[in-house]
């Protein structure tokens, strides 16, 4: 379980505790949280679940692999601190965790 | 004008099921797709990737699938009206008139719309100004490439869309690729060749940066490109072409009245009609509670919904369920040798 704080372009923050094993990105669906549209469910063909992870917890994640990585480059104004969420699996050591939203997915 | 028992929207997996089952009980189907190929997502998106729950197949692929589906419709002769979207329905008298952005109408009692999450459009440039240069000077496709020569261009992207554009329009302009990375996820080949067009002062590469700004009147004259440290870099050019691939949206769908549920077409789960007498949704764009987004439970809407057409397009006649095993009336309509 991982206390996780999803945070809208506008600033409008949503904290919900996501159980391990399940993605970032469900997390914010199943709790419906807007600004996440994950059209593809999850099968990394999107990049409409993209978010910016909080610069303090960027490096703790696990490494993108390349295909997510390849997948970035059709997401919405990636920066560097860009992942796709349902690449991001819960776990207790994401406690905390921060991910914001772009202004839009597309 | 096409008059038809049912009108398709989409030609993905679970749309193709959708027409066999049609064809069991004896109803015609004509297909509209806004792609140029059948498949819809599992063929545009992942066509490669292995799929593993379809029952009893272990294991097989996007394009194997859409193949197989394809195979299994064969005997129904099915119209496929491809690269062609539907814009409008309207409905007269006991049908509905549908016309597609080609201003092909077609009549018919039922429509099935198996459309996934909408049709797949490129995605955009970031920016709001650039929308109003896309009748001249931004482009996300090419249908001409005589437009572009002795230009000046850049190429935004790092597949290989972005990677033969600028290959082939370096021969005869000065081209600048942009990417947000240093890497290009293009094939080997392909970044082999533009980076040794860039040694050769061919071409001008410009990582890791995104765009920033466009300036212009009428047409582009100036673009800015940023990194993620805040670097600026001005660069002169004529046309900027984008290369972000696909990205689905609803479109048209949103006009017809259906009753929504953010992205999806809320249905019944006893035939998948929408609040629309003779408008079914079945697939990914359905929601039902309890709905998965599996192939596999299109196919099952598929099967249901297409009973729901016999309804309007056989007002006279009683539906009834046979065995593809045993049914005579079956195996006339697959072709197949009486036993």
């Amino acid at each position: 379980m991982a206390k996780i704080t999803y945070i809208e372009h506008t600033n409008k923050e949503h904290i919900v505790e996501v159980p391990n094993n399940i993605t970032v990105m469900e997390g914010a669906v199943q709790n419906n949280i807007p600004g996440i549209d994950a059209d593809c469910g999850g099968s990394m063909a999107c990049a409409t679940c993209h978010v910016y992870v909080d610069k303090k917890w960027f490096n703790k994640l696990e490494k993108k692999d390349e295909g997510e990585e390849d997948m970035l480059d059709m997401a919405y104004q990636p920066n560097k601190f860009s992942r796709l969420s349902c690449q991001l699996l819960v776990s207790n050591e994401l406690d905390g965790l921060i991910v914001r939203m772009p202004s839009k997915q597309s | 004008m096409i008059t038809t028992d049912v009108l398709v929207i989409g030609a993905g997996p679970t749309a193709l099921f959708a027409v066999q089952q049609l064809g069991i009980i004896g109803l015609k189907a004509e297909v509209v797709d806004n792609l140029d190929k059948v498949g819809g997502q599992c063929r545009e998106l992942y066509p490669d990737k292995p799929i593993y729950d379809i029952p009893a197949i272990p294991v097989c692929t996007g394009e194997t699938l859409t193949k197989n589906l394809m195979k299994q419709i064969e005997p129904f002769n099915t119209n496929f009206h491809l690269s062609e979207r539907v814009e409008q329905l309207v409905k007269e008298g006991t049908k509905w008139k549908i016309t597609t952005n080609k201003k092909k109408i077609f009549v018919a009692p039922n429509i099935i719309i198996a459309g996934g999450v909408g049709s797949f459009e490129p995605r955009k440039f970031p920016l709001k100004e650039a929308e109003k240069f896309e009748k001249n000077s931004v482009f996300y496709s090419i249908r001409d490439k005589k437009y572009f020569d002795k230009k000046k261009i850049c190429i935004f992207g790092g597949g290989d869309s972005a990677l033969d554009w600028s290959i082939e329009l370096s021969k005869n302009s000065k081209v600048v690729l942009v990417h947000r990375r240093p890497e290009f996820r293009g094939t080997p080949k392909n970044v082999e060749i533009v980076k040794k067009l860039e040694k050769d002062g061919k071409i001008e590469i410009e990582t890791p940066y995104q765009i920033n700004s466009i300036e212009g009147d009428n047409q582009i004259k100036v673009i800015t490109i940023k990194d993620d440290n805040g670097k600026i870099k001005k660069i002169d050019t004529d046309y900027i072409l984008g290369f972000f691939g696909l990205i689905m949206k609803l479109g048209p769908i949103a006009e017809w009245g259906l009753n929504l549920d953010k992205k999806h077409i809320p249905v019944n789960t006893e035939n998948f009609q929408t609040n629309k007498e003779g408008i079914f949704a079945i697939g990914d764009i359905c929601t039902y509670p309890g709905k998965l987004k599996l192939i596999l439970s299109g196919f099952h809407e598929g099967a249901l919904a297409a009973r729901g057409c016999f309804k309007l397009a056989r007002p006279n006649e009683k539906y009834r369920f046979e065995f593809t095993t045993t049914s005579k009336n079956i195996h006339e309509r697959l072709g197949k040798k009486q036993t």
